[in-house]
């Protein structure tokens, strides 16, 4: 069991609460996931020549200011950094081929959670409640974000095994469910020269879609393929630059509910997380379909 | 169905915890018979008014989560809003009443009593229904009554994909369309028996302005009750 949460927000004058928004959401659906928790959330871009990686260490007092330093001093590049704990965010010009390979070399215990212009992620082990409260989540402000609560059914709780997945830049995916031919998928996309970072199944789903999309299909054809491609159970909320989009398996084995509103879109496995919301009474509140795409854009 | 009475007695899940509510439903049926009762900010939590077990008048004021009104006996429940998984699931008697839709498995198991949903079901709606009479105003999803060994289920929309698999002995009367009957469920010619048990369901559900005959009846064709070697390679 799992617990997924989407938020978009229509109304502009609303993104700047979208964290308080969302908070409730994600703590709602505590039950279905307690053991690890995570978010990305989609913001205003950096500039066009700029990308953003969001980092995780290990360690809670990790020295981000003398990385940046040591960034800046080895690369000759300037480079923003924000840090939260064991969290950060890097903005650089610098080519995310430079700046992976750099961190690999240098501080390979270091995970790199993304690489965009809008997204940033965060998770970690632990409640959502506590993971919430570790980065401030509730002072966020974007446009739409994807959140996910964990209940580890088929590999480690570690934050790498965490969701929201990524691959390439600006494009996650969180998962209920859990999916049977993961691994055969993974030794396909391994052909293609893509690598994993971990054993999970979500991984492999995610990697999947980036890859038809990076061979030229849109996010609607590349989840057509994967209606023919994955096997098992899911619900999949994905977020991209400026889209949420969701489809659940043709037996609809895990549950999702959206909420429709002139203000915002909200997406939930139950309506336990949706009921807060502001003005729900008046949003089309309504069950997705198996083996439907739904898409909502900003 | 009926009007609330102006006595109800209001519950509040923001104030009160679900515990305290059910456990005052399960109270001495003596003191609870006849009475209304009001369950105000629902807000999706699970297994609201489960187990109830007297002659009460429920009705919950907003979206119920799982479970709902699940092992109903006697009682008449009414959801204002739309109801999480399993509604009504194991029902014996009473009437449980979803103003909205309804996800998967409403009326799983269910042996007696009406439940009546007013939009859509989800998938396996009546799955393994044991006596029930369940009408839906919508459409319900696919694998629909799966294993339903008796009772009837009344369908005024469409049914999706295999619908009756491997059902006994209930009915299912469908008004629109099915997308696919599951293995051993066939149509059958209304009799003049089964067209009053319709009959008496839409009067019952207040769609009295329907015609049975605008309804087709599915069933077993018994093809899947005993063990037969030619199908064998189907085991």
């Amino acid at each position: 069991m799992c617990g997924i949460v989407g938020l978009l927000v229509r109304n502009p004058k609303m993104r700047d609460t979208i964290g308080e928004l969302m908070l409730p959401m994600l703590i709602g659906m505590t039950e279905r996931g307690p053991d690890s928790a995570g978010l990305a959330m989609f913001s205003a871009p950096v500039s066009d020549d700029s990308r953003k990686f969001s980092l995780y260490a290990a360690q809670q007092d990790f020295d981000w200011k003398a990385l940046v330093a040591d960034f800046e001093k080895s690369l000759n590049s300037m480079a923003k950094i924000e840090p939260k704990t064991n969290h950060a965010v890097i903005t650089t010009t610098l080519s995310p081929i430079l700046v992976k390979a750099w961190l690999k070399t240098n501080y390979p215990q270091l995970h790199l959670l993304s690489v965009g212009q809008l997204m940033d992620i965060y998770k970690d082990v632990g409640t959502p409640a506590q993971v919430a409260d570790r980065y401030d989540f509730k002072n966020f402000k974007g446009s739409h974000l994807v959140g996910h609560t964990r209940m580890a059914t088929e590999s480690a709780i570690t934050p790498a095994h965490a969701h929201p997945f990524t691959a390439g830049q600006d494009w996650c995916l969180v998962h209920n469910g859990s999916l049977s031919n993961a691994h055969s998928l993974r030794r396909k996309l391994e052909k293609e020269g893509i690598e994993f970072e971990t054993d999970n199944d979500t991984e492999a789903a995610c990697r999947f879609l980036e890859w038809r999309m990076r061979e030229g299909d849109d996010l609607e054809t590349a989840l057509n393929h994967g209606f023919d491609e994955l096997d098992g159970f899911y619900t999949l909320l994905m977020g991209t630059k400026d889209q949420l989009a969701l489809v659940r398996d043709p037996f609809a084995c895990k549950p999702a509910i959206i909420a429709e509103h002139d203000d915002y879109v909200a997406i939930a496995s139950e309506f336990r997380s949706l009921a807060h919301l502001p003005d729900i009474k008046n949003a089309k509140v309504f069950e997705p379909s198996p083996k439907e795409m739904y898409v909502w854009k900003i | 169905m009926e009007n609330l009475s102006m006595e109800a007695q209001r519950f509040d899940l923001n104030k009160q915890s679900l515990r305290e509510v059910n456990q005052f439903l399960h109270g001495d049926a003596a003191n609870l018979n006849g009475k209304f009762f009001t369950i105000e900010n629902p807000n999706g939590a699970h297994s609201i008014a489960v187990g109830l077990n007297s002659d009460v008048h429920v009705t919950i004021k907003g979206h119920a989560g799982y479970y709902a009104a699940g092992m109903n006996q006697i009682a008449k429940v009414t959801i204002e809003g739309s109801a999480g998984s399993g509604v009504a699931e194991n029902m014996m008697s009473g009437f449980v009443h979803v103003k909205g839709f309804a996800s998967n498995a409403a009326g799983a198991t269910a042996n007696g009593g009406l439940l009546l949903i007013d939009g859509d079901a989800g998938l396996r709606c009546g799955i393994s229904l044991k006596g029930a009479d369940i009408v839906v105003g919508g459409s319900v999803g696919s694998f629909s009554a799966f294993m339903a060994q008796a009772g009837n289920m009344v369908i005024l929309g469409d049914a999706g994909e295999g619908l009756g698999d491997s059902i006994y002995e209930a009915n299912i009367f469908v008004r629109g369309k099915v997308k696919s009957l599951g293995a051993d469920c066939e149509v059958k010619v209304m009799d003049a028996e089964s067209k009053k048990i319709l009959s008496d369901l839409l009067h019952k559900s207040g769609h009295a302005d329907l015609k049975p005959e605008s309804f087709t009846q599915y069933g077993s064709a018994r093809t899947l009750y005993h063990f037969h070697v030619d199908n064998a390679g189907a085991y």
